[in-house]
This record gives structure tokens, C-alpha cells and sequence, in this order.
């Protein structure tokens, strides 16, 4: 077998693997989509007629809606990676990791099937929230090709942020450390344009909010999914993800490596 | 190349430290093809740290290290082909049942559809537990997970498999099962390197032992090389009272009276003459025994030895002339 082919060949296996634990463990998966329904419940039925009032004249909870969908699907990615970075420490402290590691198996599979199994269930997540969206009424005036560009960087941001994920499930010392570190994730969007518009921060706040990665990220989102004109947004939010991606990446496969000099437990 | 040949692993001033503290200390060790060799030590002894180098998982700062004639640093994918590891934490997936971890293992060594499904059926037959194979390891006992977690280790057929203290955790008659495991592969050829700090494991299992002491090898030989480094047994004489402890005392020539527990040690090879001598001599003295036991050396006493103190977990030795079994 070539090392390309035993490569993808590892990588099939472990992918494999994660979507078993997560078929194993489905309620792991349905806090972790559960989360940002609650979000667009709470957002749309409790704050909604207020803060649609606030967009503008003649406006109400159903024009909030349309704002609010990009910004709950960004809690979307936030929320499922949460679970990625809990898997891998699940796996790093656990004693099957060195099994991996003294076997002749594609040293990067480990990781990569985490993140392909993250990826999926990612899109998954996504296609419930909108499908959720759509039955409370959000509609989109959107053509395929934009709808898919939106998926295309709703991917890619979720790309990102696994990497981040792994990185830090990679940093924890156990697996409650992992469970917490990537909750700020969750807490950025609202920081941004995710759930109201940056100008009506205070400034300081809104320096923040307009120049954190969400925030190109929600206004590429919204702008192709209500047919506004999307500018460098777009531009902006690939390269925050293509950054944070590779940053990560480099990261973990640094964090993967190093643990093979600690100290036997 | 001559000697290399026959080796199965040859490591040679294998050095490791963790920050400031010293944990292998300019170590040598070479294990024949198809034996099973013991490393026997306290904790803390070097004996993991030993075994992760071994078997790549982590780079010794200093020595020569072949394994199955391939070097562990140049060649460490062409070690991890032909070895096997069962390490001290149980190295299964919890989430997956005891077949499917077999099947990742056939998987991720390549085996393909088919052959994979027949040895997955084989191991599972093997060692016990093709009835729990589609449970989930939640469902498994402690000697069931270590049967899988060696079966896992087996999948590719290694030629030198690492155990790392295979039977520490285990009830007495899921280590009885490991211990005949051990012997069947080493029966088949397979080289084995095992760590252990139990002292009867070793002797029961090992051609050879080498006794760790804070990253030293403090001693290496065959069982009954090790034995035969110290000196031999005895006879421990338990008595009611002083006075016979005494008069047992004068007639028995080397003996070493304990008066506070009243027990007198006879030093004896252990063999059933010196018995029947020793029990006639205080026979025709009328002098009452309450108890007798028979110390033979075991591994402790070269521990005791080799190092000036017990190996961990100090224990009483003596097996008593009723229920003399092993333990």
C-alpha cells in the first residue's frame, strides 16, 4: 500500500471511529445543537419584538428573525466544536492514544478524523438550525448559488474553529479543562454583529465588535442570504478562517507531538 | 549483525531524564529472540519508561536501541510494524464494542476486508469473548478488557510484544488466564518483554529476569541464577514458651533465635532429608513445635539483596507447611 492510499486509508478508519462515539453519543450531539435552538427560540419569542423594533420603522420580530439567522449559526459552530475539543481530550487522556502512537499508522489520521467527523456533524447541525429557521418563518430571497456560497463559508468557519477546537481539547490537562476553554467561542458572536447591528455599541465595545472574526463572518452570512451587496466581508471572513485554520493546525500538531516527550502518567 | 541477529532487543547505555530527575541511568539490555524476559522493580524503577522507549513512544536522550534489528529513532515505523504494546492503562475505545476494536485494529494494520473479519473472529475465540463481542466495554470486566486490549495488541501477529505490568489489577484467576496467555505466545515464538512488581510473576513466567532499581540494572540472570545469588532457605520453628525456644536453640547448630516472637530460624536447602532430620532431632528432645513453615529464597530475598531493601509492597513470604501453593 502506497503512503498515500494507507494515509486516507487511517483517516477513513478514524473518521469512522468519531462518528461512532458520536452515534454512541447522541446526547453529547443534541446538547450541542440543542444550545443555539434555545438561542433563536429565546431571541426570536422573548427579545425579538423589541430588538426587531429597533432595526428600524415598520420592522418587528419577523425582520429580526431574517437579521438574527447568520448570528445563530455562528453559536451553531460554537457550540458543536465544543463538543470536538471534549472528544479529543477524551482521547489524549485516555490510553488508546498510545496505542495509535506505536503503531505504523498515518501519524495525522488521529486528528484528521476528528476533524472530518467534527465537519460533519457541523453541516448537520447547520441544516437543522436553518431547517428550524424556516419553520419559524425566516425566509430568504437568496438564489442557490448564494445559499451556497453561505454554506461554503459557514464551513469554512466551522473548519476554523474545529482546528481551534482540537488545539485546545490538544492543551488540556483533563477533559473538564476542555469543556470549558472553548465556551468563549459561544460568547463572541453576541460581540459582534451576530445579534445587533455594531453601530448601536458603545465605542470601545464597538472597536471590538467590528474588527473581531465573527463579525466579517455574520455580515458575509447575512449579506448573501438577504441578497445585499456582501463588499470585502467576504475577503475579511476567509482570511480570519484560512488564519485561524492554519494557526491552529500548526498548533496541534505541535501539542500532538509534544506529548510524546511528557512524563508517563 | 551476528549477534543483532538473534536479538530481539538490544538497547546500550540507554539514558532518560524528565527535567532534573534522572529516570534511566546508562542502561544495557538485550533480550533473546522468542523469550520472555522480566523487568522486575518497585515503582518508579524505570521499567515504563523503559517500555515507551522501546516501543517509540518517547526518545531516550541517550543509547543505541534496536528493536527486531531496526533502529527505534531511524526506523521507528519499520519497530512499529512488527511490535506489539499492552500498556499499563487499558488501551481500548469504551465507546466501541469489543469487536469493533478488533476490527479498527485489523483496519488500521491493513489487513483487509476479508482476512481482517477472520482474524477478529479468531482473537475473539482465542481469548474468550466472541459472547460479549457485540457488547459495549461499559458491559466488560477488568480481566475481559485486559483480554481485549492483548488482543488488540495481537492483531497483526507482532514479533516482540510489550507488556506493561499485564496482571496488576487483575482477580487471581483472570491472571492465572493472562499468565498461560504469556506462556502460548512465547510457546509460538513470539519475543516478550514484560514488566512486572510482582515477584512470583516474574519467576512463574520469565527465561530471564533483570531486577531495576532506580534506573540501574541492579541484576540480570534466569530465575534460579538470581536464587542462587543468596543465601539458602530455612525452617521457621514457631514455640509456645522461652524454654523451649532455648533448648530448640542448643540443639539445633546455626540456628537464629527470635526471642520476642519465639521463633527459631534453621537455615536448610529445603529438601524433605533435612525435614525429616530436623523433625526427629526435636522429636526425640520432646520438644514441642506449635508451628512449622519453610522459607524457600524467592525473588524478594534477591531483592533484598541486590538493593538493601524490599521490593515494593513488602510481604510476607512464608508459605506453611499446610497450604504451601503458590500464591
Amino acid at each position: 500500500m502506497t503512503s498515500f492510499a494507507s494515509t486516507l486509508s487511517d483517516t477513513r478508519v478514524m473518521f469512522r471511529r468519531n462518528l461512532k462515539h458520536q452515534l454512541r453519543y447522541p446526547s453529547v450531539t443534541v446538547m450541542l445543537v440543542g444550545l443555539p435552538i434555545v438561542f433563536l427560540l429565546l431571541f426570536v419569542y422573548v427579545f425579538g419584538g423589541q430588538l426587531g423594533a429597533g432595526l428600524g420603522p415598520h420592522q418587528g420580530r419577523h425582520d429580526y428573525l431574517d437579521y438574527l439567522v447568520p448570528g445563530i449559526l455562528l453559536i451553531t459552530l460554537a457550540s458543536v466544536v465544543q463538543g470536538t475539543a471534549i472528544m479529543v481530550a477524551m482521547d489524549m487522556t485516555g490510553g488508546i492514544i498510545d496505542r495509535f502512537r506505536t503503531m505504523a499508522i498515518a501519524r495525522s489520521s488521529v486528528l484528521t478524523g476528528h476533524v472530518l467527523g467534527s465537519l460533519l456533524q457541523t453541516l448537520l447541525a447547520i441544516a437543522v438550525l436553518i431547517g428550524v429557521a424556516f419553520g419559524l418563518g425566516y425566509r430568504s430571497s437568496a438564489g442557490p448559488l448564494r445559499w451556497l456560497a453561505a454554506l461554503g463559508i459557514l464551513a469554512l468557519a466551522g473548519f476554523a474553529l474545529i482546528w481551534l477546537a482540537v488545539a485546545l481539547g490538544l492543551a488540556a490537562k483533563s477533559v473538564e479543562t476542555a469543556s470549558n476553554t472553548p465556551m468563549f467561542l459561544i460568547l463572541l458572536p453576541f460581540l459582534g454583529s451576530g445579534f445587533v447591528p455594531t453601530a448601536t455599541m458603545p465605542s470601545g465595545l464597538r472597536q471590538f465588535a467590528e474588527y473581531q472574526p465573527f463579525t466579517p463572518v455574520a455580515d458575509t452570512v447575512r449579506g448573501l442570504l438577504t441578497g445585499a451587496a456582501v463588499g470585502d466581508h467576504a475577503i475579511v471572513a476567509a482570511v480570519w478562517c484560512v488564519g485561524t485554520a492554519a494557526g491552529s493546525y500548526l498548533w496541534s500538531v505541535r501539542l500532538y507531538d509534544r506529548r510524546r516527550a511528557v512524563q508517563p502518567r | 549483525m551476528s549477534r543483532a541477529g538473534t536479538l530481539a532487543v538490544s538497547a546500550s547505555g540507554l539514558r532518560k531524564s524528565f527535567g532534573a530527575r534522572l529516570v534511566l541511568d546508562g542502561l544495557d539490555l538485550e533480550v533473546a529472540e522468542g523469550t520472555i524476559f522480566a523487568l522486575l522493580g518497585p515503582n518508579g524503577a524505570g521499567k515504563t519508561t523503559i517500555i515507551r522507549i522501546l516501543s517509540t513512544l518517547i526518545t531516550a536522550d541517550a543509547g543505541k536501541i534496536r528493536v527486531a534489528g531496526r533502529d527505534v529513532v531511524t526506523d521507528a515505523d519499520g519497530v512499529r510494524a512488527v511490535i506489539g504494546v499492552t500498556g499499563q492503562f487499558s488501551a481500548v475505545d469504551n465507546l466501541l464494542t469489543g469487536a469493533e476494536n478488533l476490527q479498527m485494529m485489523t483496519d488500521l494494520r491493513h489487513l483487509g476486508r476479508r482476512a481482517g473479519a477472520r482474524r477478529v473472529a479468531e482473537l475473539l475465540e482465542q481469548f474468550e469473548l466472541a459472547d460479549a463481542a457485540n457488547q459495549r466495554l461499559s458491559t466488560y470486566s477488568g480481566g475481559m478488557r485486559r483480554r481485549l486490549d492483548l488482543a488488540m495488541t495481537l492483531v497483526s501477529r507482532p514479533q516482540v510484544i510489550f507488556l506493561d505490568e499485564p496482571t496488576t489489577g487483575l482477580d487471581p484467576p483472570s491472571r492465572l488466564t493472562m499468565w498461560q496467555i504469556v506462556r502460548d505466545l512465547a510457546a509460538a515464538g513470539v519475543t516478550i518483554l514484560l514488566t512486572t512488581q510482582y515477584l512470583d510473576e516474574a519467576d512463574q513466567l520469565a527465561d530471564r529476569i533483570a531486577v531495576l532499581d532506580q534506573g540501574h540494572i541492579v541484576a540480570e540472570g534466569t530465575p534460579a541464577e538470581l536464587k542462587d545469588r543468596i543465601p539458602g532457605g530455612h525452617f521457621r520453628l514457631h514455640f509456645a514458651d522461652g524454654d523451649l525456644l532455648r533448648s530448640a536453640t542448643s540443639l539445633l547448630p546455626g540456628a537464629a533465635a527470635d526471642q520476642d516472637q519465639l521463633v527459631l530460624q534453621v537455615p536448610a536447602d529445603g529438601s524433605v532429608d533435612s525435614l525429616r532430620q530436623l523433625l526427629d532431632t526435636l522429636h526425640h528432645a520432646r520438644i514441642a513445635v506449635e508451628r512449622l513453615t519453610i522459607h524457600t529464597p524467592d525473588l524478594d530475598d534477591v531483592f533484598l539483596a541486590v538493593t538493601g531493601s524490599h521490593a515494593a509492597g513488602e510481604r510476607d513470604r512464608d508459605a506453611t507447611t499446610q497450604g504451601a501453593a503458590p500464591r
